[in-house]
């Protein structure tokens, strides 16, 4: 039971891990492009590019999801193995083809559908060990 | 040289953040049992804790020197050689957080590193 619980927690949070970082990354990178590149590398160049930056709502959403991200990947792994997380949470690499292919019309070599299937591979293989093989808490 | 050298500094110190990261994490979970109401207090024991910073700072130190790299050298040299990532990552739970990474860790591991890389270089 314990463990049926504890798999079942890993898996909702990898799902946000999976899902909060490219979304936080493709908002903060948005936001940004819209301020556009530093004109030099001097420090008022630099204050006014972020001052701009951060006028943005998608840099600010950006960060609040990528907070969001590390507080639920510090979580998973307060209970799960390293060894568990760091390729199960590679599926976050299938969401950013997803939905470019899909909501963005983007086109999606092949190359990186067979990577996509690896990835896939990778992370079943890895997400039918359990989570936990120090402890169950 | 300088390529070698910051490509070992992206995997190493990446890899070695969240190493330390779950080292923090997994010292304030001991001998604690999972609700949802000790989360915070959860994530505020851990940010008391002084590898989660150590943590926090290699991977920007990571981050830093991964943007560094890409201001000369190739997106389809680096990406591919920084998912050696999940090799060193499996290499130090083992060794380091003594986790025990089965053979079908291992290779779920591999499978994605050949992943990551052919979804990077992907044109």
């Amino acid at each position: 039971m314990i463990s049926q619980s504890l798999r079942a927690r890993t898996y909702l949070f990898i799902a946000f891990i999976v899902i909060l970082n490219p979304l936080g990354n493709t908002l903060l990178r948005a936001g940004m492009n819209r301020a556009g590149a530093p004109s030099h590398w001097t420090p008022e160049a630099l204050a006014l590019f972020f001052w701009k930056a951060f006028q943005s709502g998608a840099v600010w959403l950006g960060i609040t999801l990528l907070i969001l991200f590390f507080i639920c990947y510090m979580l998973v792994l307060s209970w799960a193995d390293y060894s568990y997380v760091l390729p199960a949470s590679a599926a976050s690499y299938v969401v950013v083809a997803l939905l470019g292919s899909t909501v963005l019309g983007e086109h999606v070599p092949l190359r990186r559908w067979v990577g996509i299937g690896f990835i896939c591979a990778g992370a079943v293989l890895v997400g039918r060990t359990f989570p936990a093989t120090g402890r169950e808490n | 040289m300088r390529t070698a050298l910051l490509l070992a500094v992206v995997v190493l110190s990446g890899s070695g953040g969240d190493i330390m990261v779950t080292h923090a994490m997994k010292k304030v979970a001991r001998g604690e049992r999972w609700t949802w109401r000790i989360a915070p207090r959860r994530i505020g024991r851990a940010l008391a804790e002084g590898s989660m910073w150590m943590g926090v700072g290699m991977m920007a130190l990571a981050f830093f020197a991964l943007i560094t790299l890409l201001s000369w050298a190739d997106v389809s040299f680096v990406v591919p050689a920084t998912a050696a990532n999940y090799i060193v990552g499996a290499l130090g739970a083992k060794f380091l957080l003594k986790e025990r990474v089965s053979k079908a860790r291992w290779a779920g591991m591999l499978l994605v590193a050949a992943g990551v890389t052919l979804v990077c270089t992907a044109h």
